[in-house]
């Protein structure tokens, strides 16, 4: 099983705060990691191949310093990883990240060998949209699976496929998914690995294959802020609701006495 | 295993010019028959929107034909103008491809302006496939739904840590398109209008030729959290350590439910349908009771819209006594069991009686 991982680096979001004068996001002081859905996705691929055999590709677009967040993924036990990385992807909402990173994926076929299987996190905690997994499908016209919690081999019975279990709303589903295929990981589906400390130095030197838009073939006009359909109109402070900041403090049986009556009272009112 | 021809990207490019479009238009979820409230709260909020613009509401209503007719009644009632209904045995279940190719189609047939969608796991999925198949902008969790100057529709939408609201819109692709959160919008009251079933319009699509791609094995369905709807949530969060007994004695005893950050449904502590925030769900509950839960913005903003908010956290810094109405620095499982033997003898008959789920 030839399995691509789709993963990206996020700033911390305790960590980044905001320009009070520009009003903008400042992200300078936040740390990146590793985004946290993406881990789940990671955990998925390499235990599938350690009960399938085959490889773990990792995937990424965005600006040289995500780099280092992929060579992260290659001491995890990935083997081998490209970026697409391009002043010209900047700028994108989901429509043309999600086309930027199905070129990719079609260079990865032309390259390398055809993939099987590509798993994405259910979503990015810093825009936290879950439209890039469908629409990679999309763009590739191949069948999708969201927020799959588990994943078991196919029984190969007509064409190549996999059974896997879906998260829906209240309940779960089991699909028969034919490949190649693109799926979302539902967070919290596993518990991911540490990086592996032997393979920890190996990565820090590990090739890191950068592809720009030439490289993939990408429309100019389909790619970067020129792809993307949608646009921020305005940003501003969201305004807080307001709240009492009352704290309440004593023996826990006054403690309790208080807020009991609080919540009768909220309940009444 | 590896196929023989690898996927190629398909560009399809735009379904019709933004002029030439009108309508709002909203993607009624059903499952069995059983409308899904965020659908009702879509049309409660479509309607603002369609009198704003002096364009008719339309619903989109797809399922087992025995179903879908169901679905579409209560679309009538809720304000609908106009009711689409496709019934077809392939729409029976949601699965992304009959699903994406019937809206598609009605979409490309009719031209709607805005088309709007819950974002529950099958709305998302559905929502992210079409409109890259349609070749148009998407804004996911909206917090609120405006209508601009120019007439475009303003989708706002919460960032990093709730402190950040930021406006999103779609010019020059049609239609515009946007997924809402269950208990964002209040739901509208469904009234008697005469002329409900005259707006009720079957539709045909061509589901026939298309391949099946994924299929359908299994499906279960438990018993759904009534998390928006719940006078009482109480909220755990890591501070649980996965130890959530307390809190659902607590919400029981108040009729409440049992809600959950991020953090406590990554770890597998509890379902994801219990997840409150910005992507989980929204609650407006009278009384919100937030147990060891140290409040990122991503939680807040699931709960800004509750009463009254209490904090209990052992970490006095804890970000959400800033959004608590009032809090208690202590550890949540030294201060929940007096809280419930104080609730649980001197309880009110009044409040117990009122608040008990219909």
């Amino acid at each position: 099983m030839r399995i691509v991982v789709c993963v990206k680096a996020v700033p911390k979001p305790e960590e980044v705060g905001m320009n009070p004068e520009t009003r903008t996001l400042d992200r300078s002081k936040a740390r990146s990691e590793i985004n946290p859905p993406d881990m789940h996705a990671l955990e998925m691929a390499f235990a599938l191949r350690d009960r399938v055999g085959g490889t773990v590709t990792l995937l990424s677009m965005g600006p040289p310093m995500f780099v280092p967040y992929l060579r992260l993924g290659l001491a995890m036990g990935a083997d081998d990883a490209y970026l697409l990385s391009d002043r010209a992807f900047g700028a994108a909402d989901t429509l043309a990240t999600s086309y930027t990173l199905a070129k990719g994926l079609e260079r990865i076929a032309a390259t390398a060998g055809p993939w099987d299987v590509v798993l994405c996190g259910e979503e990015s905690s810093d825009g936290a949209t879950a439209q890039v997994p469908p629409g990679i499908a999309e763009w590739l016209d191949i069948p999708q699976a969201t927020y799959v919690s588990e994943i078991a081999p196919g029984d190969g019975q007509t064409a190549p496929a996999i059974e896997v279990r879906r998260e829906i709303k209240g309940g779960e589903e089991r699909l028969r998914v034919p490949l190649p295929a693109v799926l979302s990981v539902a967070a919290g589906a596993n518990v991911p690995r540490f990086f592996d400390p032997d393979r920890r130095a190996i990565a820090e030197s590990a090739e890191v294959v950068v592809w720009d838009a030439a490289a993939v073939a990408a429309d100019p006009a389909l790619i970067g802020a020129a792809g993307s359909a949608t646009t921020v109109a305005a940003v501003e402070s969201a305004g807080r609701v307001e709240r009492r900041h009352e704290m309440l403090s004593g023996p826990p049986e006054e403690t309790a006495r208080t807020l009991a009556g609080v919540i009768r009272a909220a309940l009444s009112a | 295993m590896t196929s023989a021809t690898p996927p190629t990207v398909v560009v399809r490019g735009p379904a019709y010019p933004p002029h030439e479009a009108a309508g709002i238009w909203v993607w009624v979820e059903q499952h069995d028959g059983v409308v899904e409230d965020v659908s009702r709260e879509l049309l409660g909020k479509g309607r603002d929107l369609a009198s704003r613009l002096a364009q008719p509401l339309v619903a989109v209503v797809l399922g087992a034909p025995q179903h879908a007719g169901v679905g579409a009644a209560d679309a009538a009632a809720l304000g609908a103008d106009e009711v689409l209904v496709v019934g077809h045995a392939a729409l029976a279940h949601y699965a992304t491809d009959p699903y994406t190719d019937a809206l598609d189609q009605l979409v490309r047939r009719r031209k709607p302006a805005i088309l709007l969608l819950g974002a529950t796991p099958d709305g998302r999925d559905l929502a992210g496939r079409l409109a890259v198949r349609l070749y148009t902008g998407l804004t996911a969790d909206c917090t609120d739904l405006t209508i601009g100057p120019s007439g475009l529709l303003e989708s706002h939408v919460v960032g990093f840590g709730g402190g950040i609201a930021a406006i999103i819109t779609c010019q020059r692709h049609a239609p515009q398109m946007a997924t809402v959160r269950p208990g964002v919008f209040p739901q509208p009251a469904a009234t008697v209008r005469s002329n409900a079933s005259e707006r009720i319009r079957p539709a045909s699509v061509d589901l026939d030729s298309a391949a099946e791609r994924v299929r359908v094995l299994e499906r279960q369905v438990h018993a759904e959290a009534g998390l928006t709807r719940a006078p009482v949530v109480v909220i755990g969060g890591a501070g649980t350590r996965g130890d959530f007994h307390l809190l659902e004695a607590l919400a029981e005893t108040l009729d409440g439910e049992v809600g959950a950050t991020r953090v406590a449904v990554d770890q597998g502590w509890i379902g994801r349908d219990r997840q409150i925030g910005q992507t989980g769900v929204v609650v407006r509950p009278k009384v919100a009771i937030a147990c060891g839960v140290s409040g990122a913005s991503q939680l807040t903003v699931g709960i800004s819209g509750a009463d009254t908010v209490i904090a209990i956290n052992s970490d006095a810094g804890a970000p959400l006594f800033d959004a608590a109405d009032y809090g208690v620095v202590g550890d949540l499982f030294r201060v929940l069991p007096p809280l419930l033997a104080e609730l649980r003898t001197d309880q009110p008959k009044a409040v117990t009686a009122e608040r008990r789920p219909a």
